[in-house]
């Protein structure tokens, strides 16, 4: 694909029908997601939608640092000690996903992992992570997954990685302006529910809140999605909605999460929602198989649908620039 | 070769032929179990099967993951619970009051089913 113009008002074509003159239309829109998953780039600037392909970040488009703002990545679900048939080697394909961000042109700052680090939450899978991870020579931010938490609420998880969380833990901090929220939706899942935050957290969020400018722009991280992806696989969260009533009145809300193995994206008002690719395994699309387990693929496909999410934030910029890619 | 050989050569012929039958006895009997036991609930994508079990009092149900991923079976009103079970691990409870027990995944809270004890 040509390399686009950053500056060209519709450089994808795939605006079609500008109904309010801002350079954006839903078709178009959804169009430029579908991308998302498969190496392009899509990004609001100033309430326009630029897309332009995942290549052309080499380029110097997209130097946010040299910007004023922030280069991050997120990485998700690494299931250390899964070795079923869907990947009988996570190892590796984690090691692939480090060499990806220690070749990223722009070098991100820190890491986010959006959870089920290990598969059975045992202290070797979780070793065996950090080691690995250790390569990247990155701070790394965790929130848990629902297979980090299995035989002890989440005792090993918090000891291991969120020593200064609150409750089961959630927590909040700040890097070059953007304020960073990581939440846990994985504990105490009520029978025939979802995802749930809880209201001990649902109170903490409002008042971790309360005093920010609503320019700032917010990020929160998760592991179950904070949208209702597909309620008849347990895919969102119950109580979100609440959550995200407190960050009405900032006017960029970022929100990542893992747990279902695949990119997409959805854009609600003030709010974009993605869901990062799985460093282990995918799995199906909603509703497209029996059950949403481990989805095993050809071989030499698996890669492909594996990734790392590199996110970039250039100041005076409304929403952050999500870019999915796979490990090849 | 004496007799004597012989016949000792039989007895240890004989033994093992007992000794294999013996072994395979239980096998079968093992997979007959797995076909049709009455107190037995497959996990099985993402579901119990069956949903609902019916059983008499002092029954010990018997639940066995046949997932790539790990479930917990948890009752609603927190009556029992087990450990994570990985692939194939199997974890049981016995029921010693009549009622009905509903259940489900602690982390899969969509997988739901109950044992009724008559």
């Amino acid at each position: 694909m040509a390399k686009k113009n950053l500056f060209d008002p519709n450089p994808s074509g795939f605006i079609e029908h500008d109904h309010n003159n801002d350079g954006l239309d839903r078709r178009g829109f959804l169009k430029c997601m579908a991308w998302a998953g498969t190496g392009a780039l899509c990004v609001m600037q100033g309430g326009v939608l630029k897309s332009f392909a995942l290549p052309s970040q080499k380029g110097s488009e997209m130097k946010s640092h040299k910007m004023g703002g922030l280069s991050f990545v997120q990485i998700s679900d690494s299931h250390m000690g899964f070795n079923k048939p869907a990947n009988p080697d996570v190892i590796a394909t984690l090691k692939a996903a480090v060499d990806k961000i220690n070749g990223l042109p722009e070098q991100p700052e820190f890491l986010l992992h959006t959870g089920d680090i290990s598969h059975l939450s045992k202290p070797e899978e979780f070793d065996n992570v950090d080691q690995i991870l250790k390569a990247t020579n990155k701070e790394i931010f965790f929130v848990p997954g629902e297979h980090d938490v299995l035989n002890d609420d989440g005792a090993m998880f918090r000891e291991r990685y969120a020593k200064n969380s609150r409750g089961q833990g959630w927590y909040s901090f700040d890097k070059n302006g953007v304020h960073f929220v990581g939440l846990v939706n994985v504990m105490n899942l009520k029978a025939g529910g979802l995802g749930t935050l809880g209201h001990d957290q649902l109170e903490w969020l409002e008042d971790d809140v309360k005093h920010l400018k609503s320019s700032t722009p917010i990020v929160v991280f998760t592991h179950m999605p904070l949208w209702t992806v597909y309620p008849q696989w347990g895919w969102g969260t119950e109580d979100s909605a609440q959550a995200l009533s407190y960050l009405k009145k900032f006017g960029s809300v970022t929100v990542l999460n893992g747990h279902i193995h695949q990119t997409m994206q959805k854009v609600e008002g003030n709010v974009t929602f993605h869901t990062a690719f799985s460093t282990a395994f995918p799995q199906p699309a909603p509703g497209k198989a029996e059950g949403p387990g481990p989805m095993k693929v050809p071989a030499e496909q698996l890669r492909s649908v594996l990734g790392i999410t590199d996110v970039n934030y250039v100041q005076g910029q409304h929403a952050l620039a999500v870019v999915d890619s796979s490990l090849v | 070769m004496s007799k004597k050989l012989f016949f000792s050569g039989l007895a240890v012929t004989l033994s093992m032929a007992l000794a294999a039958v013996l072994l395979v006895r239980p096998t079968q009997a093992k997979s007959e179990d797995a076909k049709a036991s009455p107190t037995e609930v497959r996990v099985d994508n993402f579901t119990f099967g069956p949903d609902t079990l019916t059983v008499p009092v002092n029954s010990t149900v018997t639940w066995i993951n046949k997932d790539d991923v790990p479930h917990v079976i948890a009752s609603n009103d927190g009556v029992f619970k087990s450990k994570a079970l990985d692939t194939d691990d199997k974890y049981s409870y016995t029921f010693s009051k009549a009622g009905t027990y509903p259940y489900y995944c602690s982390i899969h809270p969509k997988m739901v089913g109950k044992i009724v004890v008559q």
